[in-house]
């Protein structure tokens, strides 16, 4: 039997900032999930399931917060999961409520991700004790710094590359009114001149820290026939992972993504990304990785990644705009930041993407990755249902 | 509903104890990973999906799931997934995605470490940020006030609760997995003193290190794969209020919605002979046999249940799994088995195992 076909008919998200110091976690949650409620023209009772991630759970200092959360949610009575596989999570966590729908144990599926970075600090969270790991690293940027230099070694780009992406993301980000950081007089010298965090990644060209939530409600085919406005259909999604650390995995390129790109166009029948793909929301936290992802996901050529940035192909006018909500870049609430870039891309192909919609977008990439660039999620959507 | 039927072909665990210090969390799973993948003779590569479950809180660090992967050995990568649940919700995760179509066999496991910290503190930290945790009330003082509200209801009373714990400790003396095995007998227990009012220590599970593995598998793979596959008939899982001043305490909704859901009342099925229950404390066993309606020929808890070991995370997908073994080994051929979560049985799993034989019976009848 084939499975249902999955349909994205609501998209909420909070407006993302360093601080929502006027909502708790549940105001913070409940936020984004009416919004993709209204969005859907959808009330709590249509949900059968809730399905939330986030990142580990010492960012906020609540242990499994969906226990909590049940209430603030709806799902007093319902089915509730929660989905942690580290800076990946919000992607996972939208494709394990996808499967609920593709294997029909649910109609209508409430999936939400979030973020609340200021009831503590991510930074320290992230930097592991001894005796887990040697006391090398600070924060995420000190851990994948070295991948980007290997990056920049293997490649011979120019180092301007990653001030190209960080200006471009956070110029995107002034056409999206949810994005956390609206820098209205930033220049690319401003970016090329801030100061040096983990060389050769500057606090400009790094993501910040955010507080949000992002929803989405996901429909079988005949929940999309009622849906008020068109939806965007689920044409792929996959998930892999690869051990953080051993001899032989490739930091630049690692396997992981390729494969999880290659099932994903394999179940969308896309055999040319480049050509096929209307625009991509990919997980760049630090700005090298918008051309290493580009190799990675097979938008370009081993090597040849960051000549799609430096010639403007990934603008959000370009020929493949990355990012065009201004990605992570520009909005870090660490675990939402994978459905972010899910529901950004559902948004694209809905037409709904406002004053930073990719003009004519048909089909869109959603993409997140965590941990030790080894936790992989990703999927395809697109204005038309899956043939058959 | 779904045609693709999904089994339970191999379980496997630790033995569980109060300590391992000398063992890390990967080092504690890798034994029951090769386990039970050496029961069905397949290799990591081999299997189509892997979720896990476990709890940052326990190992004291973020994304310490990240190690057992390592463990797991998943090069080439591996489709994979991780909840921060019980290894009972990871199993559901698989399970739907089985039955998607998306896989033909998956390996759930599960671990958690109690013993780096102190746990009664620990699992404060579960409760609501702003209302609750700051009172630190730990959980054997909220499953006190559960248990006293069963009393008060005249649904049970501690000579009774008494009786449950010497049960099951008594079954665990036929588990070499167990952490807790025999019992003084109920009268005995009631000269110890009480430990937060009116539970004694026996009512209470014991904290202890501990992992658990289940591989399942789609149709024939099941078939070829596992002698007597436990098929699952169904499988549900509902959430409750988290506010316990909103909740009558003496029921469970929850387990009985679920339940429900998963078939455990059709009337044209035949009844269950087995109940593995995930009930921490003896009060609990009283509330979830009157809400999944077991009568007396049901075997509950023959494995000696949480109250034998419970390593948090685990002790959930523990009854599915020996639930399932039971089958296996031909001891069952319809049993019930529940997992549950979060303070006074707030979050609760069911689900309906059967052997191959029952539903043969089940297809005649109908014929």
């Amino acid at each position: 039997m084939s499975k249902e076909p999955i349909a994205v008919v609501g998209v909420g998200q909070t407006k993302h900032t360093a601080a929502r110091r006027d909502v708790s976690i549940a105001g913070l949650v409940r936020e984004a999930a009416v919004r993709a409620l209204e969005d859907a023209q959808l009330t709590w009772a249509d949900i059968d399931a809730v399905v939330i991630g986030k990142a580990p759970d010492f960012f906020e200092g609540v242990m499994m917060p969906e226990l909590y959360l049940a209430d603030a949610l709806g799902a007093v009575g319902k089915p509730m999961l929660r989905v942690h596989t580290a800076g990946s999570v919000g992607g996972s966590t939208a494709l394990v409520a996808a499967n609920l729908v593709a294997a029909r144990v649910h109609r209508t599926v409430l999936t939400l991700a979030f973020e609340k970075q200021s009831e503590s600090n991510a930074m320290w969270g992230l930097s592991l004790p001894i005796p887990f790991q040697q006391p090398l690293l600070a924060g995420a940027g000190g851990f994948f710094a070295p991948h980007v230099r290997a990056y920049m070694r293997r490649t011979g780009a120019p180092p301007t590359i990653g001030s190209l992406v960080a200006y471009k993301d956070r110029r995107n980000a002034l056409r999206n009114p949810y994005a956390h950081l609206h820098e209205q007089d930033l220049t690319l010298e401003k970016v090329q001149s801030s100061p040096m965090l983990w060389d050769p990644i500057r606090y400009s060209e790094t993501c910040p820290s955010s507080d949000g939530a992002c929803a989405m409600v996901l429909t079988d085919r005949a929940g999309a026939a009622r849906a008020p406005a068109p939806p965007a259909w689920v044409h792929g999604g996959a998930m892999r992972s690869e051990p953080t650390l051993f001899a032989g995995k490739d930091f630049v390129s690692p396997l992981a993504g390729k494969d999880c790109a290659a099932d994903v166009y394999r179940q969308a029948g896309i055999t040319d990304p480049r050509r096929e793909i209307d625009a991509v929301e990919m997980y760049v936290p630090f700005s090298w990785y918008e051309p290493m992802w580009l190799e990675n996901l097979g938008f370009a050529a081993e090597g040849e990644g960051w000549k799609l940035t430096e010639s403007g192909v990934t603008e959000i006018d370009g020929d493949l705009p990355v990012n065009p909500s201004g990605g992570v870049l520009s909005t870090n609430p660490i675990g939402a930041s994978g459905m972010i870039r899910f529901a950004e891309a559902a948004l694209q192909v809905r037409g709904q993407a406002g004053e930073h919609q990719v003009e004519g977008a048909r089909k869109a990439l959603g993409h997140a990755y965590g941990g030790g660039s080894q936790f992989f999620s990703m999927w395809l959507v697109a204005a038309e249902p899956p043939v058959g | 509903m779904n045609p693709r039927h999904v089994a339970i072909v191999a379980f496997a665990q630790t033995r569980h104890r109060r300590r391992s210090a000398e063992l890390s969390e990967v080092e504690m799973l890798m034994p029951v990973l090769h386990e039970v993948l050496g029961a069905v003779g397949l290799r990591t590569g081999e299997i189509d999906f892997t979720c896990s479950g476990s709890s940052d809180y326990l190992a004291g660090r973020a994304f310490s799931f990240t190690m057992a992967l390592d463990g797991v050995g998943a090069w080439p990568p591996i489709s994979e997934s991780h909840v921060e649940m019980d290894g009972a919700w990871a199993l559901y995760e698989a399970w739907v995605k089985l039955l998607a179509g998306e896989a033909e066999t998956a390996l759930v496991y599960s671990y958690g470490k109690s013993s780096p910290g102190e746990l009664r503190d620990v699992l404060t930290r579960q409760l609501d940020p702003y209302y609750l945790a700051p009172l630190w009330p730990d959980p054997v003082s909220l499953a006190a006030l559960q248990a006293q509200a069963l009393i008060d209801e005249g649904a049970t009373d501690e000579r009774a609760l008494a009786g449950v714990a010497a049960r099951s400790r008594g079954a665990a003396e036929h588990n070499p997995h167990a952490q807790l095995a025999g019992s003084a007998a109920p009268d005995a227990l009631l000269e110890d003193p009480y430990l937060v009012r009116p539970l004694r220590r026996h009512d209470c599970p014991p904290i202890g290190d501990g992992a658990a593995a289940v591989v399942l598998a789609a149709g024939d793979t099941a078939r070829r794969l596992c002698p007597r596959p436990a098929w699952i008939r169904g499988m549900d899982h509902r959430i409750e209020a988290h506010a316990l001043g909103v909740r009558d305490l003496t029921r469970s909704p929850s387990t009985r919605l679920a339940a429900h859901n998963a078939g455990l009342f059709d009337d044209a099925a035949a009844p269950v002979d087995t109940a593995e229950l995930h009930a921490p404390f003896t009060s609990q066993e009283v509330i979830l046999r009157r809400e999944l309606e077991l009568g007396e020929g049901v075997r509950v808890n023959p494995s000696g249940g949480a109250l034998a070991a419970n390593p948090m995370m685990a002790a959930g997908l523990i009854r599915l799994g020996e639930a399932a073994a039971r089958i296996h080994r031909g001891d069952s051929d319809r049993a019930v088995a529940h997992a549950t979560s979060g303070p006074c049985l707030q979050h609760n799993l069911v689900a309906v195992l059967e052997g191959e034989r029952a539903v043969k019976t089940e297809r005649e009848e109908g014929a």
